[in-house]
């Protein structure tokens, strides 16, 4: 009658290992986590990478060795060419990005606010997201011309259109009951928005925030390798035609460092903004 | 309770034949109804037999619901839901101080969070607050207004017993000091007696019974006295007790 389980758990840590508690039941979580968890793949791959190259077992006109990547990113990066082009890929991404993400914060509220708005917006913003955006490229050369104005309206629209869609859908996912509460209250409509619509909307704005970013990257790098006459894509594309893979590598680094770099700002503001949600990552 | 009597005879809230219907079903079905300024009343009665339907038009909150009749309330009149309906985004006192503005305001949101045992949780997230502390909370924030009505839809259902018997004392209380006018929609037979000093019941979309209990308080819930209120009241809304 007495609890049998615990006292026989405390009473024999000494007894035969048989007695050990049964209760406890097998842990399906995926446990803790591992140091420098996320490091770890890509160290490994670069291990592999240094060790083949050494090995001689890679050829060095296809995949150059690390040292020899590095040699010549340092090598481009002193004589200028390098940072000319991150420069000129880096204001159309921003230019780009700006746009985008002031057109896509804008639609929303104005779609998710008005009956009217949405009826002229949300079914137009879904038009142009069924079209492939890359697609628009020819028809934006010939009314834009091939110079900045034309790439940094097609990375707008690759921007936009995320930011949008996932800012409306947490628009028009605000929790009907804090609406009625902002009524209850007496809220003027610019508070309303303020201090329920805007907060509201965040979580889903960030995620657009995230896709937007990476969807700039993408649109960069595939107009400045079709057409461009500077920039990090247009420095890639010269080096297939001399055959000089060790730069189009060094461009795939900067690449890559761009979209890591800017999604862990996102994340990092993100972060700080949404500090009253504790989800499960926290 | 002599210096109110005066404040008695003004109703702070009139209806007038008010009928609502939802998709052709008559919800309420010409409500006559007064309430005196500063009168605790509950109303009672079934789900779905138009409680919260009643609430929400003294609320003005029925928008897109068809309906006649004529409706007087107060200017200032706030409403307790039955989840605490706290902003999670904002930490307490802000959310206490929805929609005030002016000075003094931060004050009084303090005041009130005092009130109602919350001083010290200023700062703290709604996420951070138990089921009872977030109502707690919700109830500062309809004080801070200083309303002349006071709606509560279901405020205790949510909660469990021990912390409603607890918020039992704390809404009497804080009725006592600031005297609003009360309207509690409950389904709850002894918490409308145990608080009330006005029962009606809602049946079939019409005032059914309207039951003056006429106790001192604080209430017990064992007080045999109240067990009469609580036969005719279940009587009225179609319960029948087994009193072996």
């Amino acid at each position: 009658m007495t609890a049998v389980t615990t006292s026989t758990v405390t009473a024999a840590p000494a007894a035969a290992p048989d007695e050990r508690p049964r209760t406890r039941r097998r842990a399906l979580a995926p446990g803790r986590r591992l140091p420098a968890a996320r490091l770890a793949g890509p160290l490994l791959v670069l291990a592999l990478w240094a060790a083949a190259s050494a090995a001689g077992r890679l050829d060095p006109a296809a995949i150059p060795a690390p040292w020899t990547v590095l040699r010549t990113g340092v090598h481009l990066w002193t004589d200028g060419t390098l940072a000319g082009d991150i420069a000129t890929s880096l204001q159309r991404a921003g230019y780009g990005f700006a746009i985008g993400l002031t057109a896509g914060v804008v639609l929303a509220l104005a779609s998710g606010l008005s009956r009217t708005g949405e009826a002229l917006i949300d079914g137009t913003v879904q038009l142009n997201r069924a079209i492939p955006t890359l697609g628009l490229i020819p028809l934006f050369i010939l009314w834009l011309g091939i110079g900045e104005t034309f790439k940094i309206a097609i990375i707008a629209i690759v921007v936009y259109i995320p930011i949008y869609l996932n800012t409306h859908a947490a628009l028009a996912g605000i929790d009907h009951r804090f609406v009625e509460l902002a009524e209850v209250q007496g809220l003027s409509r610019a508070r309303f928005v303020r201090e329920v619509v805007v907060p509201g909307a965040l979580p889903g704005f960030f995620v657009g925030l995230r896709l937007g970013v990476t969807g700039s990257w993408l649109g960069l790098v595939v107009l400045e390798q079709i057409n461009a006459t500077s920039g990090l894509g247009y420095l890639m594309f010269q080096a297939t035609n001399y055959g000089q893979s060790d730069v189009i590598l060094v461009g795939l680094v900067v690449y890559g460092i761009f979209g890591l770099v800017s999604d862990s700002v996102v994340r990092l503001v993100e972060r700080r903004v949404l500090s009253w949600r504790r989800t499960l990552s926290s | 309770m002599a210096p109110h009597t005066e404040q008695l005879t003004r109703p702070a809230v009139r209806l007038q034949g008010l009928t609502r219907s939802f998709d052709g079903r008559t919800v309420l079905d010409g409500v006559d109804l007064e309430i005196p300024a500063g009168q605790f009343v509950a109303l009672l009665g079934h789900s779905g037999s138009g409680k919260s339907t009643l609430l929400r038009a003294v609320a003005g909150l029925d928008h897109e619901v068809t309906g006649s009749g004529l409706l007087t309330a107060p200017e200032r009149v706030s409403v307790v839901f039955q989840d605490s309906r706290l902003l999670p985004w904002r930490r307490i006192l802000p959310n206490v101080l929805l929609g005030l503005d002016g000075r003094g305001a931060e004050e009084r949101g303090r005041a009130a969070l005092a009130e109602v045992g919350l001083a010290g949780r200023e700062r703290a997230w709604p996420s951070e607050l138990s089921g009872g502390e977030a109502q707690r909370a919700a109830l500062a924030r309809s004080l801070v207004r200083e309303p002349e009505l006071l709606l509560a839809d279901e405020p205790f259902g949510a909660l469990d017993a021990l912390t409603r018997i607890r918020m039992h004392a704390l809404l009497r209380e804080l009725w006592k000091r600031h005297r609003p006018s009360v309207l509690l929609v409950t389904h709850d037979v002894d918490e409308a007696i145990v608080l009330a000093d006005r029962v009606l019941v809602l049946d079939h979309g019409r005032i059914g019974l309207d039951l003056t209990v006429d106790r001192p308080h604080p209430r017990s819930y064992r007080d045999p006295l109240l067990s009469e209120y609580r036969t005719e009241l279940l009587g009225a809304l179609g319960v029948v007790e087994d009193t072996d």
